[in-house]
């Protein structure tokens, strides 16, 4: 069974590079623009990962997060967050809100691929 | 990676709205009507811009972006005061921005000095910047070309296995943020021999298990050639929320001891039959229902859209425009063939062309846009112009939801950036004057877009000294453009502005003298099929007005019949068609006359003598008038011979062949294949009022 990944980030770039990356891996991936798209599309989605973006319009990485910590679709899916930063303390803010870990942007491909599996299996 | 230009592209289109969000919310915040959210909407541009630079590894953009975006988020955090000096290194970096990443696109880089003497400029209205330690730590990874987090740390093998314990225990909250303990085990004893223990000691009993929580511990002996840095790399998301110990070396049974509580400890296990977890790999209950709370209202999703290439939409008003024309040729062939008259055909017909008009008009909202992002990049225009002239000024714009077709907006910009730089350059005065003549010293340049009678309307509007008549005419008159002796109305001196050659800057400036003038304006204008009109007020500004039709494809004509010759009139012009009785018609002098329509006297023209079909009118020839409005102040009676019919006609442009016509806009082909004219009545007007004047170089108004 293929691995079905959520992305989510509001550069159309960033959605339409991670589109293009996690699909070459051979992952099913579906995207939301911001975090309010994003719960939108949640239940259908049906995900075993959600990639999101932390900054964003309308609701950003840390509300996507509680709200999906704290609803009722897939609560304990593991959730990356991408991030150009690197500083600790967005780190410990993104674990303390319930993401299972993080990418650094700009990521390169294997890398990117390697921590999706390092977290997530069908 | 296939498809990565595809990538660029995307991020350049993207990155042109990101900038131009950026330039809406900065001004936002210098005339004050921002809240927090303009301030995140404004980081997060920037923000989107450094991180899609560096998926290209677009190094300096990713640099100067960094440093901008510190700058902003002091901003954001309430640090720093959105004072004018900081104001203006903020929209300075952000025009520098846009130069940067158009560069960029080309393959070209901006000045790195250049660059830099922008970002320190702008850090030093910040108040200095950002810590140097701080940009250090978080420029190391951005550079990064390789990989990073775990294949970063992976260090070259040291020769030769050990043997590592590991314990480790995810603590009771660690599926809440969705970590798979399994996972985790299939990495660590990934590639070597391991023993793994299962410690569930703690596994409560089970009416108060809660399979949300995670009650087990595992003891892990590897025989390994991999550092403890590479080991504890695999806990890194895990790292806090769990508890890890790692020994290496002689069998560390103290450890174990500590933390495997040895009763319950069973015999090891070996791997790979890792351990069932049923917290996180059977949760039926989790994955529930899809109609679940989480999901919101419909309809708040953002509506789809695609992005076509242009080129295909263009096809497809090309396509159209030979749909029309066949459309209009089969309706003439049926009509002349002995089968018409039978209502099926009829009704087909009135369908089909009922069908390509509503064709026509989809294709056309498809390339239809907002003017928005056209005038949003004229507030640089207008602080780079006042920069350069001394001036102070600013641009208030209307309208900016017009829609226009595409095309013609990408022609505008040009015009547009000349005729707002003249505005700044010749049109304001310097602050000094303006506070002596006790006006504000910062003057208004007012751009403003509207739909008016089936065409677009640009106006561009100073409040500075208006136009100096008496300099202009002295110029003309110097420059042999006019005659000493010639008598020349307010109009028509301010049309001399649009002869070519015609400068009146005393002094050639670095912003208007690019060797561009105001004629060059009103050719390219007229290229769209549009006109350009001014007028001034002495010491109160000056406006220009720009007209263009909706779309340079399609319009509704008039088809009517003036000396024999089938010409087309656009049915947005016309007022009104009537058959004068003889007491409206009355003479001025010998050559012109005036209609009288219900107490509204217009110029009385006609058509096949204005466009030199014929030197004077025959009985029978002449009878309808045709009232077409003029500009925004009047109209004008066209007398014409026959009207045939009303529809839609292709336009096909006349310039790049016969250059300018005046009083002819363009040319269509009927439906029999024979080509007619179609006229430009306002410029109809201004030839064919006043035969004895030098044709006006723009419509008299």
């Amino acid at each position: 069974m293929t691995l079905r990944i959520l992305a989510v980030d509001d550069s159309l770039t960033m959605r339409e590079m991670l589109r293009q990356t996690l699909t070459e891996a051979g992952f099913d991936v579906m995207l939301a623009e911001d975090g309010v798209d994003a719960l939108h599309r949640l239940p259908d989605a049906d995900p075993d990962l959600i990639l999101t973006d932390l900054n964003m319009p309308k609701m950003d990485g840390f509300g996507l997060i509680d709200a999906v910590r704290k609803g009722d679709v897939a609560p304990r899916v593991p959730i990356l967050v991408l991030t150009t930063e690197s500083a600790t303390s967005l780190k410990e803010r993104a674990r303390s809100a319930g993401a299972t870990g993080w990418i650094t942007k700009p990521f390169d491909e294997v890398s990117l691929v390697s921590t999706i599996r390092r977290v997530a299996a069908v | 990676m296939a498809g990565l230009i595809d990538l660029r592209d995307i991020f350049f289109v993207e990155a042109d709205e990101l900038l131009s969000a950026l330039e809406e919310g900065l001004r936002a915040i210098q005339t004050g009507a921002h809240d927090t959210d303009t301030v995140n909407a404004v980081f997060r541009a920037v923000h989107s811009i450094k991180g899609g630079a560096g998926a290209f590894d677009l190094k300096a953009l990713v640099g100067f972006a960094h440093r901008f975006e510190t700058v902003l988020d002091a901003l954001r955090a309430g640090k720093l005061q959105p004072e004018p000096a900081l104001l203006g290194g903020l929209l300075h970096a952000s025009d520098h921005l846009a130069d940067m990443i158009s560069a960029a696109r080309q393959g070209n880089a901006t000045d790195p000095e250049h660059d830099e003497r922008v970002i320190a400029a702008l850090e030093q209205h910040a108040g200095g910047g950002g810590s140097k330690e701080e940009e250090a730590f978080v420029f190391e990874p951005l550079a990064l070309d390789g990989p990073f987090g775990i294949d970063a740390v992976r260090l070259p093998l040291p020769s030769g296995t050990r043997d590592v314990t590991l314990t480790f225990r995810p603590h009771a909250g660690a599926f809440a943020s969705g970590h798979d303990p399994c996972l985790l085990l299939r990495d660590l004893c990934a590639d070597d021999p391991a023993e793994v223990c299962l410690d569930q000691s703690a596994l409560p009993d089970a009416n108060s298990f809660d399979p949300g929580q995670s009650y087990l511990g595992w003891k892990v002996i590897l025989q390994t050639e991999r550092t403890d840095p590479q080991l504890l790399a695999i806990f890194e998301f895990i790292d806090g929320i769990c508890d890890l110990t790692i020994a290496s070396a002689a069998p560390p049974i103290p450890d174990v001891a500590a933390s495997l509580p040895p009763p319950s400890s069973p015999p090891l296990a070996p791997v790979p039959s890792a351990p069932p977890i049923p917290a996180n790999t059977a949760p039926a209950q989790t994955s529930a229902p899809p109609a679940a709370a989480v999901s919101p209202a419909a309809g708040t999703g953002p509506r789809p859209t695609i992005r076509v290439d242009i080129d295909r939409v263009d096809r497809l008003v090309d396509i159209l425009g030979e749909l029309v024309i066949h459309q209009a040729m089969l309706t003439e062939a049926i009509e002349q063939s002995p089968g018409f008259g039978s209502v099926e055909v009829d009704r087909s017909l009135d369908q089909l062309r009922q069908l390509s008009r509503q064709i026509q008009e989809s294709v056309m909202a498809i390339r239809a846009q907002p003017v928005k992002p056209l005038f949003d990049r004229m507030h640089r225009i207008v602080r780079e112009a006042s920069m350069a002239a001394g001036k102070a000024a600013r641009l208030v714009t209307e309208g900016e939801a017009t829609e226009v077709d595409k095309t013609i907006i990408e022609r505008l910009a040009d015009p547009l950036t000349h005729m707002i730089r003249n505005a700044v350059d010749h049109g304001l005065e310097k602050p000094s004057r303006r506070t002596d003549l006790g006006k504000p010293s910062e003057g208004v340049i007012k751009l403003a877009a509207a739909h008016r009678s089936g065409r677009i309307v640009i106006t561009v509007q100073d409040d500075g000294a208006g136009i100096d008549r008496e300099k202009v005419r002295q110029i003309a008159i110097d420059k042999g453009l006019v005659a000493a002796s010639a008598e020349l109305t307010p109009q028509e001196i301010d049309a001399l502005l649009f002869l070519p050659g015609f400068s009146t800057a005393t002094e050639v400036s670095a912003l208007s003298g690019r060797g561009v003038g105001m004629d060059v304006v009103r050719s390219e204008i007229a290229g769209l099929g549009g006109r350009v009109g001014i007028t001034s007020v002495r010491g109160l500004g000056t406006t220009l007005t720009i007209s263009l039709p909706l779309t340079l494809a399609v319009l509704d004509g008039m088809v009517f019949v003036a000396a024999g010759q089938t010409l087309v009139l656009p049915v947005s012009a016309i007022i009104e068609t009537l058959r004068p009785e003889p007491g409206m018609r009355h003479s001025l002098g010998q050559a012109d006359s005036v209609l009288d329509v219900r107490g509204r006297c217009m110029p009385l023209i006609d058509v096949g003598m204005a466009l030199g079909f014929r030197r004077s009118l025959q009985p029978g020839e002449g009878e309808i008038v045709v009232v077409v409005e003029r500009g925004d102040d009047g109209a004008i009676a066209l007398m014409v011979d026959g009207i045939r019919d009303q529809r839609q006609v292709v336009i096909k442009g006349l310039e790049a062949n016969y250059g300018q016509i005046p009083g002819i806009a363009a040319a269509t082909v009927l439906g029999d294949g024979s080509v007619a004219l179609i006229l430009d009545p306002t410029d109809l007007a201004a030839s064919g009022q006043s035969p004895s004047r030098p044709v006006s170089p723009l419509a008299a108004e």
